[in-house]
């Protein structure tokens, strides 16, 4: 037995650790020369930046709500003040200063059911009964005369109550129109087709702005004469066929996704043409576009800023209308435009 | 030795004019449905000339020749107060299309920078991408547009004492005023020569893709194009007797004297809409990069071509595919958002006929024209668009 001296190899090295703070900065902030340049870069703007903006933000902004104040901080520091002083005016618009919290509950109600609607849990029968009893709610708020509370007629609504309201209702009502125009756009009958294509894509290649103006100086010459249609009721149909033409869009590439054989199975089945889109196609076709449609909402809620061109006081046009008539306060909008930005932020995001 | 297949049988036409038949029952609703969309439209034609006759308003398009009496800020061709209606109308739309074809540029650019940015390997470049994305997305764009406005106002000088940098632009409370040169034959030269250029580098492309196509050899097309293009301006220039004249803008009294200017309404109109879209397109151009698979730049680096060949050839053409589409689309939109800027007093097409509007009363023809032109910009983009799009598309047989 040749005792040959044992030696141990060498022991292999440590893998280079690839988890933890360190390798995670050194991979993503400092890979590479100009991943470095770039990170130096960044960090010297937020260096020079964040300071700045802190100051003017937080520091040396005023908070408390008197102009005074606001005028002597003025190119230093932000006015908060006036968010302070005029929150009310900017939320709810012209709506009787001592009544407000009835858009306040009623955009509180109209909220939760929008939320709890996104829920699969409560996608139930009894939803739809949930909506028109808080649709009736919110009318019965906001309109009032009765159990005591003072009628207020839809011209003087406004701020986010109407914001909210003009955004979900379009929708709601949107949606059946889309769904229609969808089936008969992918119908064979030539003059269904036609007028189906026809709607979509003239609404879809003029701005909204421009039916907004349709709803607001041609829609009275529309009417019998003698009638007259509240502004609100004008935009609210003008924002519906709006966002009706596009929906359309999303549910159609929504029926376009299903497979032919399922129309063919149904047919071979005997269903009728409706009883097949009901219970077959439709189904399967809704399901798959909620994110489409979310995604409509989403841009229907930020598009209700225009009717502020129509001088319809929601959100944005509340804002402008708050500050405006107070030459004290108008020098500081931009803060109140800051104010607004987030809310609609907290809304979309 | 197959026997010849019979002639299919062809099924009994079927001309049965009974309820039971679908074809008759799709022509009858077709014809309920054309009858009640004729009685609707019907309805609201007789409503509105009722309407028209009780109220005494006069319609028909010939208001657009008699004067306009107002005046435009901002205009590309020449315009006084006293011109037709047309003439303001055609100044709106100029001005419409010059802030959605310039804000459509840059938004290309911006929104694919930031797209790429997403896929950095530096930490804070994508998270800066990512938090400028869903910022802009989430506000209103009117909001930003009326901010934007209101920051310029405030942040601009005021009138009277313009701030200049290096004595050739102004910052003034008109806005950004820069020199121009003096139109004259060498610069018209110049143009032409430029056009001539651009045909000529056309001409060398189609030759080089021939040569390659039948070689296999690859020739230079970019920097010969470049030469070629900037050699003619040049040459154009020098014949026309290489004038060096600027219209150089200088604060006068109240406002700037010569030169060009870009006024705030137009940077803050451009700014909001550009920086809003960019935030979609940034999407857009993500969603295109990360449909290419991995596995593509891998094959592509395997067969040695180098990081920019394989970006060239292989990955960009796939996800131009996904891009096109979805592009043309934010292009669109932001042709259509430009129609805001009649909230911060630009005067674009929505403007010019929103004042016609209050003077004249002719609702229904202002709305017809803005439609109209709407209809004609987005159909045209798109068209365009669509012709690219085929040429990008896979070549299916």
């Amino acid at each position: 037995m040749n005792a040959a001296s044992f030696t141990p190899i060498a022991p292999r090295e440590a893998p280079v650790r690839t988890e933890g703070a360190g390798p995670w900065l050194k991979r993503n902030l400092f890979g590479n020369v100009p991943s470095t340049v770039a990170t130096l870069i960044l960090i010297g703007l937020a260096v020079w930046w964040l300071p700045q903006l802190a100051s003017w933000g937080l520091v040396k902004a005023v908070f408390a709500p008197s102009s005074e104040e606001c005028q002597a901080a003025r190119g230093i520091g932000a006015c908060w003040g006036v968010v302070t002083e005029k929150y009310r005016l900017i939320m709810f618009g012209r709506y009787p200063f001592e009544e407000q919290w009835r858009p306040l509950f009623a955009t509180l109600a109209m909220v939760t059911v929008l939320v709890a609607s996104c829920v699969r849990v409560f996608w139930k029968p009894w939803l739809g009964l949930l909506w028109a009893a808080m649709l009736a709610l919110f009318f019965g708020l906001m309109f009032g005369g009765f159990a005591g509370m003072a009628y207020v007629p839809t011209d003087r609504w406004g701020g986010l109550p109407l914001t909210v309201l003009l955004a979900t209702l379009s929708i709601v009502l949107a949606f059946p129109l889309a769904v229609v125009v969808a089936l008969g756009r992918r119908s064979n009958m030539p003059a269904i087709k036609t007028i189906c294509v026809l709607y979509v894509e003239l609404i879809r290649g003029v701005p909204l702005i421009s039916v907004l103006f349709m709803a607001s100086f041609m829609f009275p010459l529309f009417m019998p004469p003698g009638t007259s249609i509240d502004v609100l009721l004008r935009v609210l149909v003008g924002i519906t066929l709006f966002s009706g033409a596009y929906m359309a869009e999303i549910v159609r590439g929504g029926l376009q996704a299903i497979p032919k054989g399922q129309q063919e199975a149904a047919d071979t089945l005997g269903l009728s043409y409706w009883q097949a889109q009901r219970k077959v196609i439709l189904p399967q076709a809704l399901a798959m576009v909620v994110p489409g449609i979310m995604n409509n909402f989403i841009a229907i809620f930020k598009d209700t800023s225009l009717v502020t061109i129509v001088s319809l006081y929601e959100l944005t046009g509340s804002m402008g209308l708050a500050l405006d008539s107070d030459t004290d306060w108008r020098p500081f909008k931009i803060e109140g435009y800051f104010f607004i930005a987030a809310i609609y932020f907290l809304f979309c995001f | 030795m197959t026997a010849p297949a019979a002639p299919p049988r062809t099924p009994p036409a079927q001309r049965d004019w009974s309820w039971r038949s679908r074809h008759v029952r799709g022509l009858l609703y077709q014809l309920i449905a054309l009858v009640i969309i004729g009685l609707a439209i019907w309805f609201l034609a007789h409503n509105t000339l009722t309407n028209m006759r009780v109220r005494g308003i006069q319609s028909g398009f010939d208001f657009l020749s008699s004067p306009a009496g107002f005046d435009i800020g901002e205009r590309l061709v020449p315009y006084e107060s006293n011109d037709p209606y047309w003439m303001a109308f055609l100044i709106g739309i100029l001005n419409t299309l010059r802030v959605a074809i310039v804000g459509i540029v840059l938004t290309t650019i911006l929104g694919t920078l930031l797209g790429i940015g997403r896929f950095s390997h530096n930490a804070l470049v994508r998270g800066l991408c990512y938090a400028y994305v869903e910022l802009f997305r989430n506000i209103p764009v009117l909001l930003q547009l009326l901010m934007w406005y209101l920051f310029l106002i405030q942040a601009l000088p005021m009138a009277g004492e313009p701030k200049s940098i290096f004595g050739l632009f102004y910052l003034g409370a008109g806005g950004l005023a820069y020199p121009v040169p003096v139109w004259g034959l060498g610069q018209a030269l110049a143009a032409g020569g430029a056009l001539v250029g651009v045909g000529l580098a056309f001409l060398w492309a189609r030759k080089a893709r021939l040569h390659f196509e039948q070689t296999g050899q690859v020739r230079p097309v970019l920097l010969p194009s470049l030469g070629l293009v900037i050699g003619c301006a040049l040459a154009g220039w020098l014949a026309g007797g290489a004038p060096t004249a600027w219209n150089v803008p200088k604060p006068g009294g109240f406002s700037m004297e010569g030169g060009s200017s870009l006024t705030p309404e137009f940077i803050a109109v451009l700014l909001g809409l550009t920086l809003y879209t960019a935030s979609y397109v940034a999407e857009v151009v993500r969603a295109g990069i990360a449909s290419v698979p991995r596995g593509q730049g891998e094959a592509a680096s395997a067969l040695g071509l180098s990081k920019g060949q394989q970006m060239r050839l292989v990955s960009l053409p796939q996800a131009l595919r996904v891009i096109i589409p979805p592009m043309t689309n934010q292009f669109l939109n932001l042709t259509k958002n430009s129609s805001l800027a009649v909230a911060i007093g630009y005067p674009d097409v929505i403007s010019i006929s929103n004042t016609a509007i209050n003077q004249t009363g002719r609702a229904v023809e202002c709305i017809s024209i803005i439609m109209l032109v709407y209809l004609t910009t987005s159909l045209g983009t798109s068209a365009l668009m669509n012709w690219y799009n085929k040429r990008a598309a896979i070549k299916e047989r």
